[in-house]
């Protein structure tokens, strides 16, 4: 872990968070803190949360109770940037990787100011540290689920995020192409960015991630991966299907 | 030849219904390229509807219509956004809630009036050879005002479109952002129910963006192109309604249709 100070280090902290719906809740006393620069992992079952969690930390959700605590950063600057399921963007509108990328910078220009010099170049080098230099006029349906991750990663950065929200990021990419993501997020992390990927695939998950954190409406685990993935965490996530995968892999 | 375009400008009418359809070409494409791409055309059919008790008031009150309908598509569209989020309703629910009881208002009000007399087929098919010099400076005014707004939002319309919850991360902007583009919808669509009529104002809203999105690849070529087609179909629909009799809005709307047609055929978009 990279705890180097850098422009865009915070540390986050999530004290009770609680989240309900309809008078059920969805998150239930979820506690945790993230330092700088650190890439973590959330995992659980479908429903256990993940997606509900990350609308709360971007306030998109209410907080029936509990508080989220950015340190360090300004939430209204732009400071958090979320990734979206891919069902949540509208594919239809066709705009290419650059212009997805220039959206990044819509908080530093305010209304009615156009893109100037830097915000082009800052454009440019964002693509080229994710490896996309040579599809920057492609357009976004074009693009592989990999490759689209990684424009959102870049759009990250051009808003000068300090902590990226990624929900479900592998779905529908390829283990090749997760590998490319998981280096990309790693270069980020290594700025001092806190970034969160919530997943529900725990293949190979140790050693991609700092940290990990079990979700199912409620915290299970919270720590280094090789840490938390025990036999009863796993019963806590998945039930009886999750020992026998432990049991497997520990095989 | 030369005749053929020279003759109808001959009288004063012509000319106004001219810069009238040039108006509307440019104005309602621009915004239709927002309106195709974020699935609001049933959002656009519903104001074209629910301005018609601002019009009727614009009547009683003895102002130009156009004038009295903005605030009311205004209202309407802020209303959708409202009624949607507070009763935790899909946006079409919503719109077809307001768009069937705006419209019912209007008739109402239209039944109750003894004084008021609007042909109903003027409100249906446009009458933009009838058009007004006051019609035409409101018009103009209100094509300035969307294209600077256009321009002044652009990147925050793109993010809002493209990712609409990425965008909502960033806070209250967004918000604003989508309901001044509401605010420019309505507007939009009064110029063009002058033009083509409340059932055909759609046409020039969705048919050029359409159009347009099958034929280029980036948006902003889309809204470009949008805009040409527009103009194309209106110029040439107004030359039609003047040569063969027909009237100006279904003159309109079947040239932009025929275009549709043609990129269709010769699509260069595969489909999403």
């Amino acid at each position: 872990m990279n705890t180097t100070p850098y422009p865009h280090a915070a540390r986050m902290s999530l004290q009770d968070v609680t989240v309900e719906f309809d008078g059920h809740k969805a998150l239930s006393d979820v506690s945790f803190d993230v330092g700088a620069g650190t890439l973590m992992g959330v995992v659980g079952p479908n429903g256990a949360g993940k997606s509900t969690l990350f609308n709360a930390i971007a306030g998109l959700l209410p907080v029936r109770r509990g508080k989220v605590t950015l340190h360090r950063v300004d939430k209204g600057s732009g400071a958090l940037a979320y990734v979206p399921q891919r069902e949540s963007v509208n594919w239809r509108f066709p705009v290419t990787a650059m212009d997805v990328v220039m959206m990044g910078r819509c908080c530093r220009l305010g209304w009615c100011r156009r893109p100037g010099k830097r915000d082009r170049e800052l454009v440019d080098d964002c693509l080229c540290r994710v490896g996309l230099s040579d599809h920057r006029s492609a357009l976004m349906t074009e693009l592989s689920g990999g490759q689209r991750q990684r424009v959102f990663v870049a759009r990250a950065l051009t808003q000068e995020a300090s902590v990226l929200l990624l929900d479900e990021a592998f779905s529908g990419v390829d283990a090749g192409a997760q590998e490319g993501l998981v280096e990309v997020l790693q270069t980020v992390r290594n700025e001092g960015r806190i970034v969160l990927l919530a997943t529900h695939d725990l293949t190979n998950l140790a050693g991609r991630f700092d940290q990990v954190l079990c979700l199912n409406r409620r915290v299970c685990a919270c720590g280094p991966p090789d840490e938390v993935f025990t036999s009863e965490v796993m019963e806590q996530l998945y039930g009886a299907h999750g020992v026998r995968l432990t049991n497997d892999g520990e095989r | 030849m030369i005749e053929f375009f020279v003759a109808p400008l001959e009288y004063g009418f012509m000319v106004r219904a001219l810069i009238g359809s040039v108006l509307v070409g440019v104005m309602c494409p621009l915004v239709g390229a927002y309106v195709v791409t974020r699935n609001l055309a049933f959002m656009g059919d519903a104001l074209a509807h629910a301005v018609l008790p601002g019009m009727v008031l614009g009547f009683i009150a003895g102002i130009n219509p156009a004038i009295a309908a903005v605030p009311t598509g205004v209202a309407v569209a802020v209303l959708v956004r409202i009624v949607s989020r507070r009763a935790g309703l899909s946006t079409d629910t919503s719109i077809g809630i307001l768009f069937a009881a705006m419209f019912a208002l209007g008739l109402a009000m239209l039944s109750t009036s003894t004084t008021i007399r609007v042909d109903m087929e003027d409100l249906l098919l446009g009458q933009l050879l009838g058009i007004s010099p006051t019609s035409i400076y409101v018009s103009l005014g209100i094509t300035v005002t969307v294209i600077l707004g256009l321009f002044a939002l652009h990147h925050w319309l793109l993010f809002a479109s493209f990712d609409p919850v990425g965008a909502q991360v960033l806070g209250r902007r967004t918000n604003i952002v989508d309901y001044v583009f509401l605010v420019m919808l309505a507007l939009v669509i009064v110029i063009g129910i002058q033009a083509a009529g409340v059932i055909l104002v759609m046409a020039m809203l969705v048919t050029p963006a359409a159009t347009a999105y099958l034929l280029v690849r980036r948006f902003v070529s889309m809204m470009i192109a949008a805009a040409l087609i527009g103009t194309a179909a209106a110029v040439t629909g107004l030359y039609i309604s003047y040569h063969f009799n027909l009237p100006a809005g279904p003159a309109m709307t079947l040239v932009a249709s025929a275009i549709f047609a043609l990129a269709v055929a010769f699509r260069r978009r595969a489909p999403v």
